[in-house]
């Protein structure tokens, strides 16, 4: 495990320790030498001007309405050789086959509750824990059809790196629209890389979502009519649901658009109601249902809820997902796989530290200022605290915090993520990176090649979210 | 199709055309202003009559002048029916459903407003002048038919389509409708003596219509023939005629079982436009005949609304 200061070394993506180029970077290298800077300045500018007059923008919350951002565009791809993505794609299929499963029995029998694997508390005292859903079936016994999972690599005292997963994400997990767009632009402005690399595919996507929606249609439904359900076009990943909406040719609707009538759900159309089977649905659990949840939401629909539990409409991902992607439950997936499929997980943890339990929270107050401590129902990179780079105020802050509610916090050791060269104002210069690859499973997992890499474009920055000032890069996974 | 969808294609268009008929209306305002040096405040009343927003203007801007008119019309960002606010709203309503229409349809209408914008800034709180706004209007113009063109050219033909050809005509009838009936009203009672020659011909060309006349009538410009190509003209693409035809047709091809009695009702003013004789109508009054045209495209576009959109919300207070 890598920490900040114990062993200094990032591991870069492109470059070698000895400064020569990786074997699967050097021809981009060699095309980077010998193409022009200013002919690469100017394809830039056009990445950046065919973003906005497309509108492939992001709202940030809390900025003025209606004001749009783009996500920066670095045209440096990242590549991940053949063999490790397959390794990858395998450690990622088995971890979320072990994620439904868990979630499957969770709302069932409760087997790795009873064999005192995971503490009763916490799955049951789990906000994203939902009643409602106990003992009702769901379609072949899938709950997250659709999930993210969060991939970092951190460099190794031999000088090599191993990935680990940093976070799953099981409820409404977004950025797939860039990895599609990204690639839709690097065969745009730069073809000729393409004849140098062979490059797998990932236009076919929204094919896979659509087909992974329509196997999650209730039993015997038999041509099934699935929407994308989007809470509005000020939410910011609404460009995202616009575009797999049209990609896969269903309809995007908003929660006034549908009603329920006699235990079936109907979206208004020009032509009278039309039933609807499935939903790939971009709303938190919370906003679903004003009936069964919080009652003021007015993005969801009235009695939505009675619809799932009679059975007659499918919802993608399925209400109560988020019991088993929140960082408390985290450290147990590995326990997971080894329960449900009696098999070793393929990609490690990042080792955690539970400040919930008093040994643990002991050794997290010590060392503040080294790890990394994140809230347990936080995403997108709010409430955490970055240790080697928080001031002394900051830490304070955390520590009181940590010891007011400690159940609520666990802690990382801060992980060395590796870098890969990108673009930024005083030429090429290695950024940290992560990667989102998509899980989908109707009937099984399965996946598109490689994913959402990140970067985040601050020197020394190690948060890569979006929404935090980071960009995104093309993922290429090379062919055999 | 979703209703919430085919309410926004709807507005899309309606607002599109509506941005270019004001762009029209300035341009011919302002042209008419030039030449005609007495009452000239008067053109720019006009102006404001015929989009309905004298009370809005007054409230804001008090007393009427030609500058503060047309920055009230091009793009004052208060003014919810100004040129930039109708882009905005056409923007919007595109956003919305930016799914259902082609990616060159959304990039079209996003460019328009997002250039629109940026000229609106660059005037920072000024007003258009002289050939900068006649310019203007040009681009507003010139970026209708462009989105009118991508429209027709990429989308495939069902209901989306269906729906944005109705906003497009409904708007242009009630549009052409307005400007006839203040124009008119305008310029007629002076009697027909020369002096209007120039400000009949600028109206023809406010609604692209001065060649077509030359090619229909081979003769001199009088109000009567004015109105009949205006109103009556089936071959003239913004007459009422053209546009009711069209409404009807649509209406027709997106029927639903309870937009019966929508149907006929437009089908009644078409018919009404088709076997009507100009004499007749003036006999009646234009303004009489104008107002209750007015009347019943409004009442066309609840029921519409009604039968197949999103139902325009009663106003506050009614019942």
């Amino acid at each position: 495990m890598a920490q900040r200061g114990s062993l200094g070394r990032i591991f870069d993506e492109m470059h070698a320790p000895d400064g020569g180029i990786r074997p699967h970077y050097g021809s981009y290298q060699d095309w980077l030498q010998h193409t022009p800077p200013a002919q690469i300045a100017r394809k830039r500018r056009e990445a950046d001007s065919a973003f906005h007059r497309t509108g492939i923008t992001f709202a940030v919350y809390g900025e003025q309405t209606g004001k749009e951002r783009l996500i920066p565009f670095d045209i440096v791809p990242r590549i991940i050789p053949h063999d490790e993505w397959r390794s990858l794609e395998r450690g990622l299929v088995q971890r979320v086959t072990a994620l439904n499963a868990c979630i499957r029995d969770i709302y069932g029998e409760q087997r790795i509750v009873r064999a005192g694997l995971i503490p009763p508390e916490q799955v049951f005292c789990n906000a994203q824990y939902r009643p409602e859903m106990q003992n009702v079936a769901v379609p072949n016994g899938i709950y997250a059809h659709i999930a993210g999972i969060d991939i970092v690599r951190a460099a190794q005292p031999g000088g090599e790196a191993s990935y680990y997963v940093l976070e799953d994400n099981l409820r409404v997990p977004s950025g797939v629209s860039y990895m599609l767009e990204n690639r839709r632009m690097m065969l745009r402005l730069f073809p000729e890389l393409f004849s140098r690399y062979r490059v797998q595919p990932v236009e076919h996507y929204p094919d896979l979502l659509l087909d992974t929606l329509r196997q999650a249609a209730p039993a015997g439904v038999d041509d099934p009519t699935a929407v994308v359900l989007t809470p509005g076009a000020y939410n910011s990943a609404y460009f995202e649901h616009a575009f797999l909406a049209q990609q896969m040719g269903v309809e995007l609707v908003e929660g006034k658009d549908l009603f329920v009538h006699d235990e079936t759900l109907y979206m208004r159309t020009t032509q009278g109601p039309r039933r609807v089977d499935v939903i790939y649905r971009r709303i938190d659990d919370d906003f679903l249902d004003p009936l069964a949840f919080r009652p003021d939401s007015a993005l969801g629909v009235a009695g939505l809820l009675s619809v799932v539990r009679a059975g007659r409409v499918t919802l993608a991902n399925a209400i109560g997902t988020g019991v088993a992607d929140d960082k408390s439950i985290y450290p147990y997936v590995p326990a997971m796989i080894r329960f449900y499929l009696e098999e070793e997980p393929l990609i490690a943890n990042v080792p955690t530290f539970q400040c919930r339990n008093a040994r643990e929270r002991s050794h997290v107050l010590a060392h503040l200022d080294e790890l990394v401590v994140k809230e347990c129902h936080s995403a997108g990179g709010y409430g955490m605290l970055v240790g080697p780079a928080a001031s002394r105020a900051e830490i304070e802050a955390f520590r009181a915090r940590i010891q007011a509610e400690p159940e609520r916090y666990i802690a990382q050791p801060t992980l060395a993520l590796s870098a890969c060269p990108t673009f930024v104002e005083a030429g090429i210069a290695p950024r940290h990176i992560d990667l989102r690859p998509f899980v989908l499973t109707g009937k099984e997992a399965r996946m598109v090649p490689g994913g959402l890499t990140r970067v985040a474009l601050k020197a020394g920055s190690l948060v890569v979210n979006s929404s935090q000032g980071g960009g995104t890069k093309d993922t290429w996974v090379l062919e055999d | 199709m979703l209703s919430r969808t085919a309410d926004a294609l709807y507005w899309m268009a309606r607002y599109t055309e509506r941005a270019e008929n004001t762009a029209r209306l300035l341009d011919v305002s302002y042209r008419m202003s030039l030449q005609r040096q007495v009452a000239r405040e008067g053109y720019w009343g006009a102006a404001l009559g015929i989009t309905g927003l004298e009370t809005g203007y007054k409230a804001r801007h008090g007393a009427i002048t030609a500058s503060r008119v047309l920055r009230f019309l091009s793009v004052e960002e208060d003014n919810p029916a100004s040129i930039l606010a109708c882009l905005r709203a056409a923007r919007e309503n595109c956003h919305a459903v930016r799914g259902t229409v082609t990616s060159e349809v959304w990039e079209t209408i996003n460019t328009t407003w997002l250039e629109a914008a940026e000229a609106a800034a660059g005037l920072q709180g000024g007003a258009l002048q002289g050939s900068e706004l006649t310019r203007y209007c040009e681009w507003v113009k010139f970026r209708s038919h462009l989105s009118r063109g991508v429209t027709l050219g990429t989308m495939l033909q069902d209901e989306g389509l269906h729906f944005i050809r109705l906003g497009t005509f409904l708007e242009r009838a009630d549009n052409t409708a307005r400007l006839l009936d203040v124009k008119f009203d305008e310029l007629a009672p002076a009697g027909a003596s020369g002096d209007e020659y120039y400000e009949w011909g600028a109206l023809l060309r406010s609604v692209s219509a001065f060649e077509i006349y030359r090619k229909v009538y081979r003769d001199v410009i009088t109000p009567q023939r004015v109105a009949e190509l205006l109103i009556l003209r089936e071959a003239m693409p913004r007459s009422l005629h053209a546009c009711m035809r069209e409404v009807d047709q649509i209406l027709g091809l997106v029927a639903n079982a309870r937009s019966q009695d929508t149907q006929r009702r437009a089908g009644e003013m078409h018919a009404r436009l088709r076997y009507a004789r100009i004499e007749d109508i003036l006999e009646v009054g234009l303004h009489r005949f104008l107002t209750e045209f007015l009347e019943r495209t409004a009442d066309l576009g609840n029921r519409i609304a009604q039968d197949f959109l999103v139902p325009i919300a009663a106003p506050e207070g009614a019942t």
